[in-house]
């Protein structure tokens, strides 16, 4: 059996204006998910449902084996959290936020937080209101990568970020995962950073989760085929196809279950193939999403 | 992604970078080093092996393998794949056979001109 750190089977939760709806969501123990949505898909209301910071109306949330949010105090011992609305005391020094956080964590190891001090480029004696948006993050990040916890949660680890910033904690993060035993997710609305080092990725869009899969298996099976038509022939019509763009005898057709056979079907109705383009990641989320908001639509 | 991660490993493998029958580094190793996911790079390897360029032992790690023509071979591959591909090209552009054949005879003639693949011959 597949050896999972997080499992969310059928959760919900109901908000006036905002409802997440049978969340099944699986993290296999090593690996790297990102956490893809637009703002107000439900990345953060997910995100803190497995946290235990917000009770869920119904479905079971398992992390580290511990059920939440009744064992949550458990968890949270090998869980480091970052977010971007987490504050740190302006007043305090980044060197009192680590004695502090070392105080509370007895796998802290500060030899590794040093070392991160120097990596991020970080000086301990300087205090947090004194620290530009790109030093925060990089701050709290290190008060949860120095804990060693078995699981990160980072929501939108790197928005904001200047590119050098980027890099070195996207770095980190892939340090991280030298160690089969811990595991990763972070939400993001960058789809490049998410395509860099995620394994498995999942879409989530106005509170469902429309696509989730491991990410080469997300890149095979999407495909832009780009045919031209012999004069006042139809369009083929395949399975599988979910947009057909392009104008009359040059029409574009993107698919989500991409197989060759498409093309000799296409061949055969007198086409001829043009290109088959391979997507990005960012092309891929946003055609699912107009997709399914169209289908949803009809 | 996991085509670039082959294509630049082919390439150490042909320069002789890394050697025949020498180690390579784990997939999580690599993934780290590069900073592309675990699974971009286990994919690669698969390929990878899959076309013989490396050997996987399980437990053991991955090595390339022990192929002394293994440099010929990658670029005698490289060449199918551009012949097939400008075969495609003069198909679009209403080539024939003998004028897709002289138009490579006369690529060859031009760089010989400029001298550069003296050890090709």
């Amino acid at each position: 059996m597949m050896d999972l750190t997080v499992e969310f089977k059928g959760v919900s939760k109901q908000y006036p204006h905002f409802s997440l709806d049978n969340i099944d969501l699986e993290l296999p123990t090593g690996s790297i998910m990102g956490f893809i949505g637009a703002n107000g898909a439900g990345k953060s209301t997910t995100i803190r449902i497995l946290m235990g910071l917000v009770l869920q109306d119904k479905g079971t949330v398992q992390v580290l084996g511990h059920s939440m949010p009744g064992e949550q105090a458990a968890a949270k011992l090998d869980i480091g959290f970052v977010s971007e609305d987490m504050r740190l005391y302006g007043a305090a020094t980044l060197e009192w936020h680590m004695k502090f956080v070392s105080s509370i964590f007895p796998k802290w190891d500060q030899l590794y937080a040093d070392k991160l001090v120097q990596r991020f480029d970080l000086k301990p004696q300087q205090k947090i209101k004194g620290l530009s948006h790109g030093q925060r993050v990089k701050a709290a990040l290190l008060l949860a990568l120095a804990r060693k916890p078995r699981l990160l949660v980072l929501d939108e680890p790197t928005t904001g970020l200047d590119p050098v910033a980027r890099r070195e904690v996207l770095g980190e993060l892939m340090a991280v995962l030298a160690d089969e035993d811990r595991t990763i997710l972070f939400s993001s609305h960058n789809t490049q950073d998410v395509e860099q080092i995620s394994d498995q990725i999942t879409f989530i869009d106005r509170g469902t989760i429309i696509d989730s899969d491991d990410k080469e298996g997300f890149l095979d099976q999407w495909r832009r085929l780009r045919l031209v038509m012999p004069q006042h022939a139809e369009v083929p019509r395949l399975p599988g196809v979910i947009d057909v763009g392009g104008t009359g005898r040059l029409p574009v057709l993107t698919t989500n279950r991409f197989d060759p056979g498409m093309l000799t079907v296409c061949q055969d109705l007198g086409a001829t193939i043009q290109a088959v383009d391979s997507m990005t990641l960012e092309e891929i989320f946003v055609t699912s999403v107009q997709h399914r908001r169209e289908t949803l639509a009809v | 992604m996991y085509l670039q991660i082959m294509e630049q490993i082919k390439l150490r493998v042909s320069v002789g970078d890394w050697a025949a029958g020498q180690e390579i580094p784990s997939i999580r190793q690599l993934a780290v080093a590069l900073r592309v996911s675990v699974i971009t790079v286990k994919r690669a390897y698969l390929e990878l092996e899959r076309e013989g360029v490396i050997i996987t032992q399980h437990g053991k790690g991955s090595m390339v393998a022990p192929d002394a023509g293994l440099g010929p071979r990658l670029h005698e591959e490289e060449l199918s794949g551009h012949l097939e591909q400008a075969a495609r090209l003069g198909g679009v552009l209403g080539l024939s056979r003998e004028e897709l054949a002289l138009r490579l005879e006369e690529a060859s003639g031009r760089l010989v001109e400029d001298g550069l693949p003296k050890e090709m011959e």
